[in-house]
């Protein structure tokens, strides 16, 4: 009896607690991802004052989307995005486990060097370098290519590090077995290393994905060519040209998010863990 | 035997290289070169169509002459605001969505959309609704509290304070992120027996985990120190820099001398004054943690 009342007390207590706490999460979300869904909504709507706060289901159509997309020549800068974003991925990942393996299996010169300028440069933003990165592309001829959207960025630092890290982790006995066996340094690699390191690799693709997807100021100052632009510079162009079809750019812009929430979707787990990993690291 | 065991050593060095190589020569090439070329450029005048000749610090010189130029470092100043206010929000988040209730976990996700989605799309969006007929006006007029639209984005005294919001907005996802791994790193345990001891909840978290958290809010203090200095993305695509220089940012600034006035040594200089306001900051940053000023005065 005496026993049973604090804990009733402390029941209800926490009973509140929690309903204040999902109030609380309730009206966050709502700004987090209110503006998305006020986004949605506004793309699907047409002809009717697209500021207004009355939704009427006869103003909902796919209009926008259909008018975007031949209107905008939407594939064409999605195909330019996809080509940009897989080509940088393939360069980051395959050289990335590449400059790795002997960073973290092999003794040789200058190793310390080497790791160290590469930890450097990762505490330095990219945007410092931007200009003289700018005159670096158009001496070599890239200027207006994919290839100097694409190159610059690239192998990243990062990738090298994590994935060094990741090599320490795979056993060495398979390492040993494969030398025992005969398989010389770049077999031992394609085929013991880079298996035992896919965690990492899916991580660095998951983080390109995200950042070359969505990157845009490098691509508008490399191109000329408006027909060479990625999603998220077009969407900036149209915006700044043609704000009043605002639909447009509405349905744009939901369409060049849908990858990247798809991919952080699938991958969130993985993705999240590495992020909160740079701190431990 | 030695000449062998350094023919091995020698062999060994030059495979590292080879599998080293490729990306070693992009970063040189696309991270290095850059780094230490500006560091050289900024005592040049250069410009894509003149001549170019050295000219010691005349571009710094120049630079403190140059009233936008004062005006985008006391707007970068004042920018770091966003770093207290974004961190002491994100820790308040992150001990919220640390709390065992179901479906969580689809909170966290929602938090965290708009740190994936691009700063064009959140641009767009925020400038859509911060519009003079965006829904923030026409709600406020509805609401009968305003009789004329409000233009947030194209006031001297309104821009500004959006452009950090927006900030705040897509940056506190991230370091929740960050926060919540903190806390979940620290043994439960440890709470539960000072809560035995009678700590209610809030002694729990200001002098238990708080403290342990010290390693996180350095980390993404520091973090959101440097990007804060050099935001940009959201100045360009919605103000840029506007309105009468309201909202002009020092890295806005070097972009628009470099590739709009083509003045690529000045650009350089007033990167390198980036840079230096960047390290200040983060010193004060340091000092301040060391002193424990974030681990609520102990």
């Amino acid at each position: 009896m005496a026993t049973d009342k604090p804990v009733k007390i402390r029941n209800k207590k926490k009973l509140f607690g929690d309903i204040l706490a999902y109030l609380l999460l309730i009206i966050i979300a709502l700004v987090c991802a209110g503006p998305f869904i006020w986004l949605l909504l506004s793309s699907l709507r047409v002809g009717a004052n697209i500021y207004s706060l009355n939704f009427k289901l006869s103003d909902f159509s796919l209009e926008n989307f259909t008018g975007v997309i031949s209107y905008m020549n939407l594939p064409m800068y999605v195909g330019n995005t996809v080509i940009i974003t897989v080509a940088a991925i393939v360069l980051d990942v395959v050289f990335s486990a590449m400059c790795a393996y002997p960073l973290a299996m092999m003794d040789f010169k200058g190793k310390n060097i080497i790791f160290g300028t590469l930890v450097a440069t990762m505490i330095i933003p990219a945007a410092a370098g931007m200009i003289v990165n700018y005159l670096i592309i158009s001496k070599l001829h890239l200027l207006n290519t994919f290839l100097g959207v694409i190159l610059p960025s690239s192998v990243k630092a990062f990738s090298i590090i994590l994935m060094r890290q990741a090599y320490l982790g795979v056993p060495k006995e398979l390492v040993e077995a494969a030398r025992i066996d005969g398989a010389g340094e770049l077999r031992t690699w394609a085929q013991i290393m880079v298996p035992g390191i896919m965690p990492s690799i899916s991580t660095i693709i998951i983080f390109d994905f995200i950042g070359n997807w969505n990157s845009f100021l490098w691509p508008i100052i490399v191109l000329q060519d408006p027909n060479k632009y990625p999603l998220a510079t077009a969407l900036q162009y149209l915006n700044g040209s043609f704000s009043y079809k605002f639909g447009y750019v509405a349905a744009g812009t939901i369409i060049s998010i849908i990858p990247v929430l798809i991919v952080f979707m699938i991958c969130q787990k993985n993705y999240i863990e590495a992020v909160s990993g740079a701190v431990k690291g | 035997m030695r000449t062998k065991a350094t023919k091995m050593k020698t062999r060994r060095t030059i495979n590292a290289y080879g599998f080293m190589a490729p990306a070693l020569i992009l970063i040189l090439v696309f991270t290095i070169i850059p780094i230490i070329g500006s560091l050289i450029l900024m005592f040049y005048d250069y410009s894509v169509l003149g001549t170019t000749k050295f000219i010691g610090i005349k571009n710094f010189i120049k630079a403190f002459q140059d009233r936008v130029f004062l005006i985008s470092i006391k707007n970068s100043v004042l920018f770091v605001i966003v770093v207290p206010i974004i961190q002491i929000l994100s820790i308040l988040l992150a001990v919220l969505v640390n709390r065992n209730l179901p479906g969580m976990n689809i909170f966290r996700t929602l938090f965290y959309i708009p740190v994936v989605t691009s700063m064009v799309a959140v641009s767009i969006i925020w400038g859509f609704i911060f519009d003079s007929n965006g829904v923030i006006n026409i709600f406020l007029q509805n609401a009968g509290i305003i009789s004329m639209p409000l233009g947030f984005l194209s006031s001297k005294f309104g821009a500004m304070p959006c452009i950090m919001f927006i900030t705040v907005w897509q940056g506190l996802g991230y370091y929740m992120m960050m926060y919540l791994a903190g806390l979940q790193g620290i043994p439960g345990e440890l709470c539960e027996a000072a809560r035995i001891d009678g700590a209610d909840s809030l002694i729990v978290f200001t002098r238990i985990k708080l403290p342990l958290l010290k390693p996180y809010i350095w980390f993404c203090s520091l973090n959101s120190v440097i990007s804060a200095v050099g935001v940009f993305d959201v100045v360009f695509v919605l103000t840029k820099g506007g309105p009468n220089n309201a909202t002009m940012v020092i890295n806005y600034y070097s972009y628009t001398k470099a590739f709009s006035d083509f003045q690529f040594g000045y650009a350089a200089a007033i990167g390198a004054v980036q840079a230096i306001v960047t390290t200040i900051l983060s010193i004060v940053v340091f000092a301040y943690g060391k002193k424990g000023g974030m681990t609520n005065g102990d």
